[in-house]
């Protein structure tokens, strides 16, 4: 069984992430039930806008601890832009936000030093592999090489640790962590179910885990 | 290193159907919102505009359920418009699956609404639909109600106040060359990209893949819309993205 929770807790567009699951068989939970997050198979945390709100939302419905409960037992989480974001230690975005801590790193907003591009960032962009082979055991395995994500952000992951860095992607000539990994919790800035077929293989490899 | 930019095609929503609008007097239906979203998809368009240009006019907002219907099977962004004004309204959007939001008459009668939709789902959410007229002084002046209403607001001091708002985007669309094919308002997208921050999309006039490029490499926009020559036929999204690749202008193949 294709079991996937969706955390809706009001800071996010459901709708879309929810039929990209249910395009792959997914037998989707929309919940904002801590005791139904911690039954989770799989979760999914969406999300947009600002850190703050993520946060509260998180806390308002007592959902910090039941996710962070699955990433140690390593039910599988996929974080997706905001949702992503809120997987790490602490955001920066009009003050300092303490998030799951899943994901050691902070979440800031990109450099004034961007070359000739705008902010935020709208529009799809290339993923670049960390190394060779290192997407064939993951969710990454069926992107096609130079397939171009959906990106809309101004903030950004900035990772503790090189090694929970999976993708890339370059903006202005400035390379920043595109999706990050650390066991069986996964994020992506950009949105795999905006990304075409390509964003749609994340999807699908996720249900798939 | 320049972004890559966005080809975009523009619905533009009448009850069931899309219409097209020439210089907004008559509007011709050129199709159902599903089959043709659902054929840009297929073809490789970057994003679809949804704007629902007689919202304003008859006091009512856009059908959600509609809405929601049109993009279930496409994975794309989509950026929703139409009589938008209420943080409820944005909400319902975006829950019925709306990704950005574009507000046009609402935000120029209440400048201070920008902000708050800004601080409440975050500027890239927010899109600032701006529809311009050309005055005889040379400058352009913002109308309201889907390009119907004028307002005596100049163009370029209302995006200036908008972006300080915190606006995430611009579209920016050219009431004079709309629907006639003549090209783009290169001076009116110049106006405003020589200054904004942010992303700014281009509308009206496209013609060709060559008209597409000159709105970019000229104009400096950094995504473009169409809509005539996307509904008519006339040319596909992979003829304007295979010549924008062939000039050197990157984009999502």
């Amino acid at each position: 069984m294709k079991n996937v929770t969706v955390v809706d807790y009001k800071v996010a567009n459901i709708y879309n992430i929810c039929k990209a699951l249910e395009k792959f068989g997914a037998n989707v939970t929309i919940t904002m039930d801590a005791d139904t997050v911690s039954k989770s198979e799989k979760l999914v945390l969406p999300g947009v806008g600002a850190y703050e709100a993520g946060v509260e939302g998180l806390l308002r419905y007592r959902l910090m601890d039941p996710i962070r409960d699955l990433a140690v037992r390593q039910v599988p989480i996929l974080g997706i832009c905001l949702g992503a974001q809120l997987l790490m230690s602490e955001g920066h975005e009009f003050g300092v936000f303490q998030g799951l801590g899943i994901i050691p790193g902070t979440v800031e907003h990109f450099p004034s030093t961007l070359k000739d591009v705008k902010i935020p960032h709208i529009g799809w962009n290339a993923l670049n592999t960390v190394s060779d082979n290192v997407w064939n055991d993951t969710i990454l395995r069926s992107v096609p090489k130079d397939a171009m994500m959906y990106f809309n952000h101004s903030y950004y992951f900035n990772p503790a640790s090189k090694d929970d860095v999976l993708a890339t992607t370059t903006y202005g000539g400035f390379e920043y962590a595109a999706v990050i990994k650390k066991g069986n919790t996964l994020g992506c800035q950009f949105h795999p179910e905006k990304s075409a077929d390509a964003g749609l293989s994340i999807v699908e490899q996720f249900i798939q885990l | 290193m320049s972004a890559n930019v966005r080809i975009i095609s523009r619905l533009d929503i009448k009850g069931p159907n899309v219409v097209k609008p020439v210089r907004t007097e008559a509007l011709r239906v050129v199709g159902n919102p599903k089959i043709l979203a659902e054929k840009y998809y297929a073809a490789g368009i970057d994003e679809i505009f949804y704007l629902d240009i007689v919202a304003s006019l008859y006091q009512r907002t856009i059908d959600f359920q509609m809405l929601k219907d049109v993009v279930r099977d496409i994975f794309v962004p989509v950026t929703v418009g139409g009589r938008i004004r209420s943080i409820e309204d944005i909400q319902n959007i975006l829950a019925s699956g709306g990704d950005k939001v574009a507000i046009n008459t609402y935000a120029i009668e209440n400048p201070h609404f920008l902000q708050l939709a800004v601080r409440e789902f975050g500027s890239q959410c927010i899109v600032l639909s701006i529809e311009a007229q050309k005055r005889e002084n040379g400058t352009w002046e913002a109308y309201t109600e889907g390009g119907r209403q004028h307002t005596s607001v100049d163009v370029v001091e209302w995006a200036k106040r908008a972006i300080d708002s915190g606006v995430g985007e611009i579209l920016l669309t050219s009431i004079d060359h709309e629907g006639t094919r003549k090209g783009f308002d290169l001076p009116l997208i110049t106006a405003i990209t020589s200054f904004a921050s942010v992303p700014v999309v281009a509308h009206g006039g496209a013609r060709d893949p060559q008209s597409v490029a000159e709105a970019i490499a000229v104009g400096k926009a950094d995504a473009v819309s169409a809509s005539s020559i996307f509904h008519y036929d006339e040319c596909s999204v992979s003829a304007i993205k295979q010549h924008l690749h062939t000039v050197g202008i990157p984009v999502r193949l």
